[in-house]
């Protein structure tokens, strides 16, 4: 134990003789591991958020398509959807998008009286009631963007080319931005006369499905009858999801790449080429009687402090930046163009198996970028090595 | 005595970590019944999608958008807006026995 003692003692003895190089290699592979655990931190914790959130979506959705574009579809549908076997509640639904020229942003309207239940830790002020023309509920992001507080009107410019005025009834809290964050509700009816819909015609249609092993047969059937129809099934929409945060593609990380592969070039030029003093030292060491494990064993030391401090203090960095800073170095190219970005805190959820991929990424490689060219030095003969 | 200062800041720093997993645990503990709230708002309302990227309709959707979205094509797709740049092409064509399935299967378990 006390001869392990020592040799670390000399390994960061030797690496401290080098410190501003040896720092300088520190702080870079902290920033790498930092960016990398950041990336998977984030979308790990978006896509778990994602799948506990949806997993209250709707079962299936029927869209209509036309020409190979959504199209809005008649209440007909429903009355044959629900005689198909299976199926439960059939309720068309009512939405749409709205550019407001004001603000640059982009809302989505949603037509619907169905209230929330439990609304008191949801909604600041009340739910539009069945039949309440002339209100609305907006997220929060819509009321920072207005300044607009409970009370106040929202003029809408609807299909008419009028404006539209709707007194805000309720606003939802800051707790659930990242799913109401952009929403505007109103009265289906004041949804219709808005956008200028005729009476029997909706967006989609969201069908119940008793048995949930009968969804995709129950999608099939009403394919089958309406052949003009797209259903969308619950584990289709957690699939998206599944993959939309897939950290192996995007801008973040191809720009990233581009770093990684500049730290494995320096760390490989760093290990591979030893400079003549680094030989010569581990030729004196030798002809003063240390073997070739001991020497192997500095070797193995120095690589672990580097790698290791790197390790630790990137991976507390990048947990520190996504959940205690909210994301706020990537959080530019996150948002791109939205004008309504929500400012949300992600839960924290962390993948073990992505940390310790993460680490047998980074240490291991840079350690065995470390010990194998001395290994190759230290069997050379010691008075070859120092004559160079 | 260098082995002391970084032996000392080794654990000092691996203490962090793992208070920190501890912080995970817990804050996702008490987060709880924030998850199951806005569960219930997604289920109450019909919500389909999360309020991210609201810049356009296939960014806001995406789970409702057109198979031909640009970034729903495949990945190297040219696409217009940011959003399309940090998010993955949806697989969310073909049958429901995929290998991004059995990532969601995956998920199902972890919960």
């Amino acid at each position: 134990m006390g001869k392990h003692i020592k040799i670390l003692e000399f390994a960061l003895s030797s690496l401290w003789r080098r410190k501003y190089k040896n720092l300088g290699i520190i702080m870079v592979f902290t920033l790498i591991v930092m960016t990398l655990s950041s990336i998977l931190l984030l979308t790990y914790s978006f896509k778990r958020e994602a799948f506990a959130i949806l997993k209250g979506a709707p079962e299936l959705i029927i869209q209509k398509i036309r020409a190979g574009r959504h199209d809005f579809i008649p209440l007909s549908y429903t009355k044959k959807i629900r005689e198909v076997p299976g199926v439960g509640k059939v309720i068309p639904r009512l939405w749409g998008y709205y550019y407001d020229i004001s603000t640059g942003g982009n809302y989505t309207v949603l037509g619907t009286f169905r209230g929330i239940k439990n609304s008191i830790n949801v909604l600041k002020g009340k739910f539009i009631r069945h039949g309440e023309s002339g209100v609305c509920v907006i997220g929060k992001g819509i009321s920072q963007a207005r300044f607009a507080e409970i009370g106040d009107r929202i003029p809408i410019k609807g299909a008419d080319g009028k404006f539209h005025s709707f007194r805000i009834k309720g606003i939802f809290g800051a707790d659930s931005n990242i799913i109401t964050n952009d929403l505007i509700i109103i009265n289906p009816e004041d949804f219709k006369s808005l956008f200028g819909i005729e009476n029997n015609i909706f967006t989609d249609i969201v069908v119940q499905v008793y048995n949930p092993s009968e969804i995709n047969n129950v999608a099939a059937r009403i394919k089958a009858l309406f052949p003009d129809t797209r259903p969308i099934t619950k584990k289709e929409i957690l699939r998206t999801y599944d993959t939309l945060f897939d950290w192996r593609s995007g801008l973040v990380l191809t720009m990233f790449a581009g770093a990684l592969l500049a730290f494995v070039i320096l760390a490989w030029d760093k290990a591979t080429a030893m400079n003549a003093e680094e030989k010569k030292e581990i030729g004196i060491l030798k002809a003063i009687g240390w073997e070739t494990s001991d020497i192997m064993e500095l070797k193995f030391w120095e690589g672990f402090v580097i790698s290791s401090l790197s390790f630790l203090t990137g991976l507390i960095g990048g947990y520190i930046h996504i959940f205690f800073f909210g994301a706020s170095i990537f959080s530019p190219a996150l948002k791109g163009w939205s004008v309504i970005y929500p400012d949300f805190h992600l839960m924290p959820y962390i993948n073990p198996y992505q940390i310790a991929v993460l680490l047998f990424l980074t240490v291991i490689p840079y350690m065995a970028a470390t010990i194998v060219p001395s290994w190759k030095a230290s069997i050379t003969d010691p008075d070859v090595i120092m004559r160079g | 005595m260098k082995y002391k200062v970084f032996i000392g800041f080794v654990l000092l720093e691996t203490l962090v970590v793992i208070s920190l997993f501890m912080h995970s645990m817990v804050s996702l503990r008490n987060s709880m019944p924030e998850i199951k709230k806005k569960k219930d708002i997604v289920n109450e309302l019909m919500l389909t999608d999360l309020s991210i990227w609201t810049e356009a309709r296939y960014t806001r959707n995406p789970s409702q958008a057109d198979w031909f979205a640009p970034f729903q094509d495949y990945p190297s797709s040219i696409e217009h807006f940011p959003a399309g740049s940090i998010i993955a092409p949806g697989n969310i064509r073909g049958p429901a026995k995929s290998g991004s399935d059995r990532s969601t299967t995956n998920l199902h378990k972890e919960e």
